[in-house]
């Protein structure tokens, strides 16, 4: 196959397949920012997997012209870890909802956080279940009136953000469908980081929780001065605020799963069967 | 008459050495040139419980662990109480502690008190060391050539000068306490053979030797008995052949990583036991859907739940053939040996390769742990099959991932080619893998996808037949049971009964033309399983429609092949 050397633009990463989300959801936000962000990482198509799981949110894979994967409900990340185990060379995406990556699946978050896989792991969290229509969320806050929660939700929220640091994230941020610039940067700078980047997204549910009004009256900026590279800091940040804070909590420089796992790729040998077979003589 | 076949079981408390004087003993007699054949069973715990080993030791081809007892080496009180019943009525020989054991009056039984723990503790001053003394007396019982077990002995603590000089005292004390206190009354003599190089592995290390054989560079697995031995194999040898071996979080992490390697084009395996296979079926749905292969081990054990973790059931052959939601198509194999379990990962390979779907392995408690010799498998025999790529043409005209084709397999691209993008999806989709008009999609593809079965149904071998040619009965089994079952057909046709077995490896699909032969060419079937509702029996009734004669049993055990053999005979006596 001939591959074309002009530069590559948002478009050549965007599928024939259109978009099934409702007007003004706020994962369109998510994905043209992700177009715009692989555009400016200039990565070939064919070298970036989106991996996702069920959810409207988890859809994305089908739009991107990438190789993707579709899972199950909150195995994303497994499967993101066993790509980039075994093809370290490819650029790997997970991409899910709250109740994909914080419910279902969360068993699995903190370890993929802890071994430090360089992967992207993007939470499109609008704090709704948005695919089976309007149940509660881990995310969604106490008192969020939903049909799984006709009196309001007594459960306390899960916060992506202090867990991915809890669990030894080395990249942590946040951002907003609202705000899709910043969202674009965060995105090449996930993927650039190297190591397991988490980047948690409030993207509106228009259709069943829209929290836009909510959100564009209280989002803010982490103060410039900052220093994402001290974590008890970025931990106190990430505790419940007045504000919610965008931009990029901490990041850190720690050895790379895939890469710790391969330690003898230097000296490897090819697998010789009968010298295997004779250790059992 | 001097014999030279014998079964000896060892029995004491776990972790008391009762497992490692049997290893030691078997792997020494493998190397004199003796066939041998072993079973193991402990308590799930780690200290204390009731734990035996049996070996079973000839100089021709041993198929099953052997009926009765030759030689009991009671340990313990316990040891003595529990299988003392299982001895050779004739020509049995006990050897006991006494000092922990007074054994009843047995008349035709030959006594061989030996003090263990005293010689261990007292004589040698090393407690320790009791297993390499009990070894060293059932060499010098036996006339075992004693450089095969100091060669073993040396090797194993080669690194460790001090334990090695204590083990080889100990070994010697065995064998000196043996020729000079004991007079040699039994008929049992292990005089060494011509030695052939056979090798000796358990079920679990001819897996992963064959796995690795067939390509599988990526692993994946959650620990759990009896299939942890897998992961431990694959932790120490895939880094070192630049593949991979990762120890996930659970086993929905195990398999879906294993489905993730394999969609990036790397050959992958998962190995788990029954409450692990339950965790991973929706993704063995998923593989199936998404036609992305994947190898699935499982070593069964005795369920349901967390059931006898260390203890055997032929329990999941249901949940291999039939667990999970929808309609997908699934290969399910079922090796019979040690040696055929080499063979037949092999064989999972090339066919989840071969037709992208996800292949169930079924190993059991007895098939992964026990030991088996072997002559080492003939490697110019091995065939290596790799998934069906999309050509450049393919690639360069709107490339289909699920392309409909005669064979049901469309060819499949890997990450990193250009022009192959694709999503593999969960979501029932066309030829090009859109999600968008499901109802006409899962009208073609569902019959796509079986389609795959129905072309490897066509290619499958006859299956292996023992027994008589002109047999009135017919013994049909799966899975581990294979030595039993043959050991009893060859007894029964020694008395002229009429009867044959045949061993399906491949359970899904069946080799049905062959099976169906099978059955008519007798007047009754016979299907022996350890399990209690005779899961392969309902299985071949559904398909053939034939009444079958089960023979069940779910004690944790595997089957003897007297108790095989009794039911056919019954059976041939109109019983
Ligand atoms: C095992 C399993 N349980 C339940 C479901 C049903 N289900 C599909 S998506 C979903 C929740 C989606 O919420 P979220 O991940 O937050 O994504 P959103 O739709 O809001 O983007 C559920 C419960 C499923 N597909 N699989
Ligand atoms: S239901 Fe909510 S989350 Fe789903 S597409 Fe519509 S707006 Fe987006």
């Amino acid at each position: 196959m001939v591959v074309s050397t002009m530069p590559l633009t948002a478009k050549d990463y965007k599928s024939e397949v259109k978009p099934t989300w409702c007007p003004g959801c706020g994962d369109f936000a998510v994905l043209s920012a992700t177009f715009k962000a692989l555009a400016d990482l200039q990565l070939r198509p064919e070298q970036v997997v989106v991996v996702s799981g069920i959810g409207c949110s988890s859809r994305i894979p089908y739009f991107c012209n990438t190789y993707g994967i579709h899972s199950l409900h909150g195995r994303a990340l497994p499967m993101a870890t066993g790509i980039k185990l075994a093809r370290p060379d490819l650029t790997v995406l997970a991409m899910g909802g709250d109740g994909d990556l914080f419910s279902i699946g969360a068993g699995h978050f903190p370890h993929a956080a802890r071994r430090n896989l360089d992967i992207l792991v993007v939470c499109m969290d609008n704090q709704t279940y948005g695919l089976t229509k309007a149940q509660y969320s881990p995310t969604s806050f106490v008192g969020h009136k939903s049909k799984s929660s006709p009196y309001g939700t007594v459960e306390w929220p899960m916060n992506p953000v202090l867990l991915a640091l809890a669990a030894g994230a080395s990249w942590v941020a946040r951002g907003y469908s609202g705000r899709p610039k910043q969202l674009q940067e965060l995105i090449v700078e996930g993927v650039r980081h190297r190591g397991f980047a988490f980047l948690n997204v409030q993207s509106p549910c228009t259709e069943f929780h829209n929290t836009y009004n909510y959100y564009d009256a209280r989002v803010q900026d982490i103060p410039k001065d900052h220093d994402p590279t001290d974590y008890l800091s970025a931990v106190r940040l990430a505790l419940p605020q007045e504000k919610t804070l965008l931009g990029v909590f901490y990041r850190s420089e720690r050895p790379v799963y895939e890469e710790q796992v391969r330690a003898f790729e230097k000296v490897k040998v090819e697998f010789d069967p009968d010298e295997f077979l004779s250790r059992y003589g | 008459m001097p014999k030279s076949e014998i079964v000896i079981r060892l029995g004491g408390e776990g972790g008391e050495g009762v497992i490692s004087t049997g290893d030691i003993f078997t792997l020494a007699s493998a190397r004199t040139g003796y066939h041998v054949f072993t079973f193991r069973t402990y308590p799930a715990e780690i200290k204390g419980g009731h734990a035996w080993y049996q070996v079973r030791v000839g100089p021709r081809p041993v198929l099953s662990m052997g009926d009765q007892v030759d030689v009991l080496v009671a340990f313990n009180l316990e040891a003595y109480e529990k299988h003392k019943h299982l001895l050779n009525k004739e020509e049995g020989v006990l050897i006991y502690d006494p000092d922990e054991v007074t054994p009843e009056p047995h008349p035709k039984t030959v006594l061989y008190p030996i003090p263990f723990n005293r010689i261990a503790r007292q004589d040698l001053n090393f407690v320790r060391g009791k297993n390499v003394v009990v070894t060293g007396v059932l060499a010098g019982l036996f006339g075992l050539d004693p450089s095969s077990l100091t060669g073993f002995i040396t090797q194993r603590y080669k690194r460790r000068a001090e334990l090695l000089d204590q083990n080889l005292k100990a070994l010697e004390a065995g064998i000196t306490y043996a020729l000079k206190n004991l007079t040699k009354a039994d008929p049992y003599y292990l005089t060494p053979t011509e030695r052939v190089g056979r090798l000796v592995m358990s079920g679990n290390d001819a897996i992963v030797a064959g796995a690795l054989t067939a390509g599988c560079r990526f692993y994946a697995g959650y620990p759990i008995t009896p299939a942890s031995e897998i992961l431990e194999l694959m932790a120490q040898t895939l880094p070192r052949i630049g593949g991979v071996s990762f120890q996930a979080e659970d086993e929905m992490a195990a398999i879906g990583s294993v489905l993730g390697a394999s969609f990036a084009g790397v050959k992958a395996m998962t190995a788990t036991s029954g409450p692990g296979l339950s965790l991973m079926t929706e993704f063995m749905g998923w593989s199936g859907m998404a036609e992305v292969p994947c190898v699935i081990v499982d070593a069964q054990r005795a369920g349901p739940s967390t059931g006898m973790p260390t203890k055997l059931e032929q329990g999941d052959l249901n949940h291999a053939l039939f667990g999970g939601h929808g309609e997908f198509p699934r290969i399910v194999i079922a090796p019979g040996s040690v040696e055929d379990a080499f063979w037949q990962i092999i064989n999972a390979f090339n066919l989840a390769e071969k037709y992208q779907v996800p292949v169930i392995f079924l190993s059991d408690q007895s098939l992964s742990h026990r030991t088996e010799s072997l002559l080492k498998p003939d490697l110019s025999k091995v065939q290596v099959v790799d998934r069906l790529r999309p050509d450049e043409e393919a690639l360069e005209n709107g490339y289909q991932r699920f392309a409909i084709t005669e064979t049901g397999v469309s060819p499949m691209a890997v990450p990193g080619t250009p022009g192959g993008m694709y999503v593999a999806p969960g979501l029932e989709h066309d030829e090009k893998g859109h999600v968008d008009n499901p109802l006409a999609s899962h009208e073609k593809m569902v019959p796509k996808r079986f389609r795959k079965l129905e072309t490897l149904q066509k290619e499958l071998e006859a299956p292996p037949r023992y027994g008589a040619s002109d047999a009135r009965i017919g013994v049909i089994g799966w899975g581990s049971t294979e030595g039993a079952i043959r050991e009893a057909v060859e007894r029964c046709v020694a008395k002229g009964i009429k009867v044959a077995a045949i061993h399906p490896k491949v359970l899904n699909p069946l080799p049905e033309k062959y099976i169906e032969e099978f059955i008519r060419s007798v007047d009754t079937v016979i299907v022996p399983e350890v399990n209690y509702t005779g899961q392969f029996a309902r299985y071949l009734r559904s398909i053939f429609g034939i009444p079958v004669v089960r023979i069940n049993k779910w004690g944790g055990l595997p089957f003897t092949a007297g108790e095989i053999q009794r039911k056919i005979e019954e059976v041939a006596n109109g019983r």
